[in-house]
């Protein structure tokens, strides 16, 4: 009998305990999927973030070390530097880090640190129980933005890859969805590559995942990645935002 | 062979830290330590180590866990409005049981305060400061010899507690020059055994085979059962400091004191002064400086209270703080005296003169 689909190395043997439909499960499967096939698990080291992802550091079948909200990449720069022989990564949301955290995501990336970021973007607080983040939508309902988000009071979405991008030094730099299987696919490859250039040593590299909160949009799961689809794609346009391997001349 | 070099205390500490085989130092600028990370920034280079200059006290005392985190020694340094941004990042080493050394270089508060030496910060040293029950280890330095020869013994003392700790100095001790020695530096193999001796602990390449090892670096426990227990450990290892790791100065304790004096750090210097003064005038008057003053050395104060003990006094630069800890070890037998400055002003040797007179 052929296997052609097991459980990747580089996850636990465990359940993971987010709610059904949720996608954390999902780039969860992707970057260990990733660190199988780069064979980098002996030597990874990954930063769990607080948020839903909080127990990370119990799924990732490699070192893993547990930050406080938002510190991920501090931790992370601590630990490459630390052990420049190994490898290093943060899984991060979006209120982790582009509120709390986002000083320290901005000057990580500006130091180029050689490490890989996953930033899981679901447009909401979700383990906090569904409140305003960086990332809501104008006009999107959560529960401290109960009239709507309204720009004129508080500002507008924050687009993470974009405002990363305008600096010189990471390497590497995607926004991917995971709302369809076909996008899955393709986020696949780009995690791939962010952990390849991590492995190569070359930089400093992030995928954005486009993700749902089904919980906390109060929609079932497929709704929730039609709703995505139809709002936060147009907002959060997917794409490669810096590939310094095509300026190397690679591919 | 001794040889002795005149130094900043500021850089003494550095450059003692590297000596003890500190190679991943994250700060970011603060008065008055700021020849500290300017040293750190000239030197981690030529060692092989790794200096930066974080975008903030909480990216860099973050940075400090990731890398004690490793297995490796690491320190951050900065002065009081610094050190309170650390706490999250303190609470959160405490937690996970990582050792790591802070220099907090004193000045006045609270707020911004100025730039000034002051001992204001110590409730927040000693007490917490951050959330949670946990405790750092704090040594006090009174010359820039002693603040030197504290980095080692912090990094000993963290290592085998597998706890922070903070040498808590001040402007004073970190601005002053005098002449100070240094111990020999660890060699590569030294320091390699040292990374060796964490590996039970620490993230590290997995040398044994395809199974790896999955290290976890973490202060969560969401079920309160198991946070409960782990939360008594960390007190049954707080007792264990408590019984072996006090350290004080008994400095002309003797039966017949009149005054017994308890000060820290730069205020225990002039206190030392006023003693000599008041020695010349006829008076036995004993200081307790504690070193340590978590864990504190509240025994030896109450051993040094002899019948003769009229008053005890406690000295500070700050509006009292340690006086708590004094009374808890006086225990009501005597009255406890204080004399402090605030604002980032010492005392002088005459007003100590003065206040102890007036207890006599
Ligand atoms: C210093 C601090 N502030 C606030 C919190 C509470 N908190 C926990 S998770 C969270 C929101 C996380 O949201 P996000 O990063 O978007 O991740 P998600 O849960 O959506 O996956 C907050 C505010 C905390 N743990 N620490
Ligand atoms: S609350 Fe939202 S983000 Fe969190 S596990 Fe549930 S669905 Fe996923």
């Amino acid at each position: 009998m052929e296997i052609i689909a097991q459980r990747p190395k580089s996850l636990m043997k465990v359940q993971f305990h987010y709610c059904p439909g949720c996608l954390h499960g999902v780039a969860h499967r992707l970057i260990a999927e990733a660190m199988d096939e780069l064979d980098m698990r002996n030597k990874m080291m990954g930063v769990a973030p607080v948020g839903c992802s909080v127990f990370a550091y119990k799924f990732f079948d490699c070192d893993m070390a547990e930050a406080a909200h938002g510190r991920a990449p501090a931790v992370a720069t601590g630990m490459k530097r630390a052990r420049p022989d190994m490898y290093a990564f943060t899984y991060q949301g979006d209120g982790d880090l582009a509120a709390i955290g986002t000083a320290e995501i901005v000057h990580a990336a500006n130091r180029g640190e050689k490490i890989s970021v996953f930033f899981v973007n679901n447009a909401i607080y979700g383990m906090t129980g569904g409140q305003m983040a960086p990332t809501t939508l104008p006009g999107m309902k959560t529960s401290t933005s109960p009239y709507g988000r309204d720009v004129n009071d508080i500002g507008y979405p924050i687009r993470a890859c974009e405002l990363l991008a305008t600096l010189e030094a990471p390497y590497y730099i995607e926004r991917v969805s995971l709302l369809s299987p076909q996008d899955i696919l393709k986020a696949k490859k780009s995690v791939y590559n962010a952990l390849k250039y991590n492995k190569e040593g070359r930089g400093f590299t992030f995928i954005e995942f486009i993700s749902t909160c089904p919980t906390n949009w109060g929609v079932d799961p497929l709704k929730a990645r039609e709703w995505a689809k139809e709002n936060m794609l147009a907002f959060f346009k997917l794409g490669v935002y810096r590939d310094k391997s095509k300026e190397e001349g690679d591919e | 062979m001794s040889q002795k070099v005149l130094m900043k205390g500021n850089e003494a500490v550095a450059e003692a830290a590297i000596r003890a085989g500190c190679r991943l130092y994250f700060a970011y600028p603060i008065t008055p330590q700021s020849e500290l990370i300017e040293y750190m920034s000239r030197m981690m280079p030529k060692v092989g180590g790794t200096f930066i200059q974080a975008e903030s006290e909480v990216a860099a005392i973050n940075m400090v866990y990731g890398a004690s985190g490793c297995g490796k020694r690491a320190m951050t340094s900065s002065s009081s409005p610094g050190i309170s941004l650390k706490q999250e990042g303190l609470s959160y080493i405490a937690g996970a049981m990582l050792p790591a050394l802070v220099v907090n270089v004193e000045r006045g508060g609270p707020g911004l305060g100025d730039i000034q030496p002051a001992q204001g910060d110590y409730f927040q040293a000693t007490k917490g400061g951050g959330h949670g029950d946990y405790k750092l280890i704090v040594l006090t330095p009174n010359s820039v010899q002693e603040f030197a020869d504290m980095a080692a013994e912090a990094f000993d003392l963290a290592d085998k507690y597998r706890n922070p700790v903070m040498i808590l100095s001040d402007g004073l001790l970190g601005q002053m020059m005098e002449p100070v020695e240094f111990k020999p530096a660890k060699n590569e193999e030294e320091l390699a055994e040292l990374d060796k001796q964490h590996f039970d602990w620490c993230m590290h390449p997995n040398v044994d085979g395809p199974d790896r090892h999955h290290h976890e670096i973490n202060s969560l426990e969401i079920d309160p059962k198991v946070l409960e227990k782990h939360v008594l450990r960390l007190g049954e290892k707080y007792k264990e400091i408590e019984k072996n790791e006090v350290r004080y100065e008994k400095y002309n304790v003797r039966e017949d004191n009149e005054v017994l004096c308890v000060a820290f750090g730069t205020a225990s210097r002039i206190v030392k002064s006023a003693i000599t003064e008041l020695t010349k005038k006829g008076h036995s008057i004993g200081l307790i400086r504690p070193i340590t003053v978590w864990p504190y050395p509240y025994k030896a104060i109450a051993d040094a209270l002899t019948e003769k003990v009229k008053k005890v006094i406690v000295f500070e630069l700050n509006l009292g703080q340690m006086v708590e800890d004094v009374r808890l070890a006086v225990n009501g037998k005597v009255p406890v005296e204080f004399l402090g400055k605030v604002g980032g002003i010492v005392f002088t040797p005459e007003e100590v003169v003065q206040k102890i007179e007036e207890n006599l």
